[in-house]
């Protein structure tokens, strides 16, 4: 008797323990192993294929799907919409590129998943047979879709941050940081915060943190993938966000903004300078809160002494290995860096083009009129570390650097500290 | 089981047992013929558990060893030759290792790597956990008493009590997160300027609040169940001989009431030892907010294999934490059925 009394509750216990728990382990189908059978094969192929993206909020792909389909009607075109949730979107692909999805076969990646899908064999290597022209592409969207030395995707939209400011009270808009700064004078006496980016700690404070280092000479990877955010470049930079906001010229507040917070701070008036994207634009200029309607302007991130560097978004088309028809797959993903398309991109969903002649195109800037200045701001832009191993790499960032701005670790420290944590986890276990 | 077993014996013998025995006294025939009912009859048990068991093998058995067998398993390495992942092959117990003494490559975790950040996620689930359920006990208990009160609009109130509880914990987090921001309501409200969400002791006290808020109500529902168990008769026969309020309370409702008050401790206390939502919502983990099941959808997206070694001692954690509910506390919230003592 006495074994089975400890027994039942002992069952009866795992079972609600696994019930509660259900998070498991997911599925343990193997990733990794190159890909390089799968890479060779369906080069030739030709037939309906299936899109996958995340979902269509601004509405441009069914009308850029028609119009492929009815160009190609025998090798249509079939779209499948994620959600709008960007790390779901990252975890549904990864699911079906492990399952070996052959279903899947044109994707849109977020420019900080290439390296990783690239390297774990999932997309094709768009060289020889498949080789795209990119020419006339921007060479930041470029890089940021190149892994070791070979392009995998088809840079499709583009991004970079701005520097939103109050033309009301600073006629002409800094250009460097320390310009910047020196005019922070003005926000104190209009009683107003002068500066904010994105601080809390999540893939913003990333963003902010490498445009810090970047625009500063430093580098949080170098080419090979190798941690190089040890050094003076790369302290000169991050210290430069640090001492800003302890001397408050980054609001206290700064620390738990995310792009919305900093946005409605600065529609309130309650900022002088906002670096965001160019999806503020329109919003700070429609917005029935909005108090700076007319008063305020956009301006490349102010840098050392020219325009700064500002991090890439944006998104590339990638072909999944395991699709059968390569040929299609390709046509269409070179299909939506046509200049047509890219236009109706922009005019329709305010995506910034690939391409820089666009971003001189009438019929956009009349539409987009910061066109011109996130041109230069992309043209300043460096992709946040291309490597496989990019959500270990942005967390030691975002870790560190926070520590850092908070003043729980001197600058010094947070560095040694983020290059010993992406050393951590490069190395593989 | 042994005071139970002759009584019913007895039972079905005098009911109709008495035509199949033939062979031997009739005492013994009755016995036999039961003995071999209840033989069948747990044939047919097992015949008609037989589909949900295998239905349990297949969604939680088999995850269940399939998630420790890979935590047993290296994560893919980068080849640097060639660019790409290869397969890990056999690990030993180094995943468990990188968890348990927070070491990476043969040296500690640097800060910045979510093998430095494991014992402070237990630390900081095990806080959420003692603190959040003392606090919902203690709230729900109150609830629960002022709703077992008959008072007019009484079934309004319970039916209002249930909507934070009916509220997707994401949608309450999201909510609490836009209360908590700098320019948020509580700010304005108070009159204060926190930082809930920036610095660590208000966004731990955030999170607290945010659950206490949407869990109370259940707590009080369960107790709420457990205090309508209890017959009024108790009650008047205490005021009658001259016990007082809080006499009634220590001596009849607290004893009476403790099964299911266990039950519902036992559940919120697993509940909270793999919270997700509020904090990953409203923090992000930031600032001593991380929770294993955190740190475990985190180290899902650096590599399987470590997940699965993470949430293997998470789930460690969770059965010991129910075991000695079920075991040294009497909680008995799977076998409730079994004894009834009327």
């Amino acid at each position: 008797m006495k074994p089975r009394k400890f027994l039942v509750p002992a069952a009866a216990v795992a079972v609600l323990a696994v019930t509660l728990t259900a998070c498991g382990g997911g599925s343990g189908s193997g990733n990794g192993g190159g890909g390089s059978d799968a890479a060779s094969q369906g080069l030739d192929g030709r037939g309906p294929i299936t899109f996958v993206t995340g979902k269509d909020n601004s509405n441009v792909w069914r009308p850029t799907i028609d119009r492929w389909n009815s160009a190609h009607p025998d090798q249509k075109v079939t779209l499948k919409e994620q959600t709008d949730n960007a790390d779901q979107q990252h975890d549904d692909l990864v699911q079906h590129f492990q399952a070996n999805d052959a279903n899947y076969d044109v994707v849109t990646v977020d420019v900080v998943w290439s390296a990783e899908f690239a390297a774990k064999g999932w997309l094709q290597p768009l060289k020889d047979k498949m080789a795209v022209d990119t020419a006339k592409l921007l060479p930041a969207t470029v890089k940021a879709a190149t892994y070791n030395g070979t392009l995998y995707a088809v840079p499709n939209s583009s991004d970079g941050g701005l520097l939103y400011y109050r033309k009301d009270l600073v006629p002409t808009p800094p250009k460097t940081w320390d310009e910047m700064m020196s005019m922070c004078s003005i926000a104190k006496q209009h009683n107003m915060s002068c500066y904010a980016g994105q601080y809390q700690k999540y893939e913003g404070l990333t963003v902010n943190a490498a445009e810090a280092i970047n625009t500063f000479g430093g580098k949080i990877v170098d080419d090979q993938g190798k941690a190089t955010v040890n050094s003076p470049e790369a302290k000169a930079g991050l210290s430069k966000l640090v001492d800003a906001y302890k001397s408050g010229n980054i609001p206290k507040e700064g620390i738990t903004y995310q792009e919305e917070q900093g946005r409605q701070a600065f529609e309130d008036g309650k900022l002088l300078f906002l670096r965001n994207w160019p999806y503020v634009y329109n919003l700070a200029k429609s917005d029935g809160a909005s108090k700076v309607k007319d008063t305020f302007g956009v301006a490349p991130l102010p840098g050392k002494d020219g325009p700064g560097a500002s991090s890439l978004g944006g998104h590339s088309a990638a072909i999944s290995v395991y699709s059968k028809n390569k040929a299609t797959a390709h046509d269409f993903a070179t299909f939506l860096i046509q200049d047509e398309q890219q236009k109706f991109f922009a005019t329709q969903g305010s995506l910034a083009p690939v391409s820089s002649e666009l971003y001189k195109d009438p019929a956009i800037v009349a539409k987009l009129p910061y066109m011109p200045t996130l041109l230069t701001s992309i043209q300043n832009a460096v992709p946040r570390p291309v490597t496989p191993f990019y959500p270990a790499v942005t967390k030691a960032v975002q870790d560190n650097s926070y520590a850092a701005l908070k003043g729980e670790k001197t600058v010094d420290q947070a560095l040694s500290d983020m290059q010993a944590a992406i050393d951590a986890a490069s190395a593989s276990k | 089981m042994s005071t139970d077993a002759p009584s019913q014996t007895r039972g079905t013998t005098t009911g109709g047992g008495a035509g199949k025995g033939s062979k031997g006294g009739p005492g013994l025939a009755g016995a036999e013929s039961a003995d071999r009912r209840e033989v069948t009859q747990g044939r047919w048990a097992y015949t008609l558990l037989t589909p949900t068991l295998i239905l349990l093998a297949v969604v939680i058995v088999y995850p269940i060893i399939n998630a420790i067998i890979m935590s047993f398993q290296k994560d893919a390495g980068l080849d640097p030759a060639t660019g790409f992942f290869v397969q890990g092959g056999f690990a030993g117990a180094d995943n468990y290792v990188h968890w348990l003494l927070q070491q990476c490559n043969g040296q500690a975790c640097p800060p910045g790597t979510l093998g430095s950040q494991f014992w402070n996620a237990m630390g900081t689930t095990f806080f959420f956990t003692i603190i959040t359920v003392i606090l919902e006990t203690i709230l729900g208990f109150w609830m629960a008493v002022i709703m077992a009160r008959a008072f007019k609009g009484r079934s309004l109130i319970r039916a209002a009590v249930l909507v934070p509880w009916a509220i997707p914990t994401a949608v309450t987090a999201k909510l609490f997160f836009f209360m908590f921001a700098f320019d948020g309501i509580i700010n304005q409200l108070f009159g204060t300027q926190i930082l809930w969400t920036g610095s660590e002791g208000p966004a731990r006290w955030a999170i607290i609040i945010s659950d206490v808020w949407k869990t109370t109500p259940f707590m009080a529902l369960l107790i709420l169940a457990g205090l309508q168990l209890i017959p009024d008769e108790v009650y008047e026969a205490a005021k009658v001989d001259g016990a007082s309020a809080w006499q009634r309370f220590t001596q009849i409702t607290l004893p009476l009431v403790r099964p299911a008050l266990m039950v519902a401790i036992l559940f919120r206390t697993l509940d909270v030892l793999r919270m997700y939502d509020l904090p990953a919502i409203m923090t992000g983990g930031a600032n001593n907010t991380t929770t294993l099941s955190i740190l475990v959808v985190q180290q899902v997206r650096q590599g399987l294999n470590g997940a699965s070694a993470l949430s293997t001692i998470t789930f460690l954690v969770i059965f010991l934490v129910a075991f000695i509910f079920v075991r040294f506390l009497g909680a008995n919230a799977v076998e409730s059925a079994a004894p009834k003592k009327k």
